[in-house]
């Protein structure tokens, strides 16, 4: 695809979205206005820089996570523990709020701010148990037919000797399985790092949105360097290759909108972010409340389904 | 980044020698050296240690299904490129050439048949064509296999073998695993059966998806069957492997497969599945 056919197709999809319910009201308005711009850089920035600096962004030791963006919307907040099976695990987050009144079920990766709470929670990897959890609230949200929003910052699922045994693998796709089972309105919104088979096992959703500068990736940028340029100090050519920003997300159909971030990215103003990002969650939520829920899995399915380039 | 990086490797004086190139006929296990006949003669196992060598997709769909009896099915699916992609080489050009070298036009072969007389839909992956990595095509393919077998009314026979998502197809790949994880499900509210089998290695994207959902799940002896194969849990957390991590073997131990079914016995465990689902 040549520059020009990609502005094209940012466009088409740009006008495309203003169209969406999603992207309806003012502060919508904003959003678009800021895509725009965003686009204008991109065309301006031709060099990889745009990219890298999402992926420095994402990963902010500043940036908000999910528990400060529980403080900061979801009231009454219970957090659910344990998997019921074999452990608590500290880098996947769920329990149940409520949201301008609505009773919902929230499920987050938690990276942790200091060393002591990084460590705990292993910078948001979640082992199979993780998921375990997650799919055990799933059945709650579903029984009751609460909404589920998932807040994805992961860099991916925990890679050890203990997750491999305990069938990270499998957790996984069960989990994705479960997501795909639900007859509730479900919203994903990755707030950080998208990575890989870590966030897709919270984030089959109706709804999926991504931060301005938030990442969303097959695998790491160190990772995808160190296979494909035997060299994991490429990370910023593999980046610029495989394009994990949000504008490119959105090019290419894996997502449905980008949520606006402050000026200079989540981490300069918290309070700001979170003000953004409820508002993104509602006005998704007012749109899928009214659908049916077989009608809902099905629309998942189908979009789900229709992912992909091939010839 | 950017600055000049200072070479921290250690070479040590005892180290074991670096992979050697070894011939593909020769069995890593036990070194003993065949011809090509006598390889296809005995399923690709080898017939002193019983190494399972890989078997490739067009080989294996002809020693399961009857005699002519396979239709193959999306032949014409092929990889795109939608993201330029270019690191050593572009991958355009490695698709082209994966195509040249095993004659196959993705990792993925779909199909139906007939297995001893019952009629299946067969997807069986080729881990040759680059990996048997999971981009688009291949995503599109198994889904393709798995609306087949609903049409059909006849069970989904499914081969996995592949290192996991495609990463020259980026976020796009990673799609691949919710797509054919619905296309599962799909088969599961169809109330249609299926059977997953699998080869060396199945890994990482395809086994955190829809290789995992199979109704019953057997594996082939010493396949590595990982969601982060040793290498990489090595490299990040410096942790002590046990002597068969990540191995069919370790797998069954702690509950993840049914079965672990040597080649030459796959077919008779297969086709009594299908008589328990008929």
């Amino acid at each position: 695809m040549t520059e020009k056919d990609q502005e094209l197709n940012l466009r088409r999809r740009l006008s495309g979205l203003s169209r969406l319910p999603l992207l309806r009201g003012t502060r919508v308005e904003g959003e678009a206005e800021r895509l725009e711009k965003q686009l204008e850089r991109l065309k301006a920035d031709t060099s990889d820089e745009a990219i890298w600096r999402s992926v420095e962004l994402a990963r902010h030791p500043d940036r908000p996570y999910t528990m400060d963006y529980v403080a900061r919307f979801i009231d009454d907040w219970v957090e659910l523990h344990g998997d019921r099976g074999r452990a608590d695990d500290g880098a996947l987050v769920t329990g149940l709020g409520s949201l301008e009144g609505r009773t919902i079920v929230l499920i987050g990766h938690q990276k942790g701010r200091d060393v002591k709470e990084r460590l705990d929670r292993q910078f948001g990897m979640a082992y199979p148990e993780g998921y375990g959890k997650a799919m055990r609230v799933m059945e709650i949200a579903e029984r009751f037919g609460f909404p589920v929003i998932s807040l994805v910052d992961t860099p991916g699922a925990y890679p050890g000797v203990a997750a491999e045994q305990h069938g990270q693998g499998g957790a996984i796709a069960r989990s994705q399985a479960e997501m795909a089972r639900l007859t509730v309105p479900t919203i994903a919104c990755v707030i950080g790092e998208g990575g890989s088979g870590g966030a897709i096992a919270i984030a089959v959703s109706d709804r999926v949105l991504m931060q301005e500068n938030a990442i969303y990736s097959v695998i790491t940028p160190e990772g995808c360097a160190a296979i494909l340029w035997r060299d994991a100090g490429e990370a910023k050519k593999a980046a610029a290759a495989f394009k994990p920003d949000a504008l490119h997300c959105l090019e290419l159909g894996v997502i449905d909108g980008v949520v606006a971030e402050p000026e200079g990215g989540a981490q300069t103003d918290h309070d700001e972010a979170a003000r953004l990002l409820r508002a993104a969650l509602l006005e998704c939520l007012e749109e899928l409340e009214d659908t049916p829920g077989e009608e809902l899995r099905r629309r998942r399915r189908a979009k789900f389904r229709g992912m992909g380039v091939f010839a | 980044m950017s600055e000049a990086r200072i070479d921290v490797q250690v070479e040590h004086k005892h180290a074991p020698p670096a992979d050697q190139k070894r011939h593909p006929n020769t069995c890593p296990k036990c070194g003993s050296h065949y011809r090509d006949d006598e390889l296809a003669a005995a399923l690709w196992v080898c017939g002193h240690c019983d190494h399972h060598f890989p078997m490739r997709a067009r080989a294996r769909i002809d020693w399961y299904v009857d005699p002519g009896s396979f239709v193959e099915e999306a032949a014409e699916v092929r990889s795109e490129d939608p993201l330029d992609f270019f690191d050593l080489r572009p991958y355009a050009e490695r698709l082209a050439e994966a195509e040249l070298n095993t004659g196959l036009g993705e990792a993925a072969v779909i199909g139906h048949a007939t297995m001893d007389g019952h009629p299946i839909e067969l997807s069986v992956m080729d881990f040759t064509f680059m990996g048997g990595s999971m981009g688009s095509a291949v995503g599109e393919k198994f889904s393709r296999a798995c609306d087949s077998a609903i049409e059909r009314g006849v069970p989904l026979v499914s081969v996995t073998s592949s290192g996991g998502a495609r990463m020259q197809e980026g976020i796009l790949s990673l799609m691949q695993l919710p797509k054919t994880v619905c296309a599962v499900e799909d088969l599961h509210d169809a109330h249609i059966p299926m059977f997953t089998v699998m080869a060396h290695p199945t890994t990482a994207g395809v086994l955190a998806s829809f290789a995992s959902l199979g109704d019953v799940t057997i594996a082939e002896p010493g396949a590595l069957i990982a969601f982060t194969g040793p290498r990489v849990v090595q490299q990040t957390t410096r942790e002590k492997l046990p002597e068969d991590f990540g191995l069919a073997e370790q797998n069954l131990r702690f509950g993840h497969l049914d079965a672990i079914v040597p080649r030459s016995e796959q077919r008779q465990q297969l086709v009594k599945l299908l008589r328990l689902f008929a």
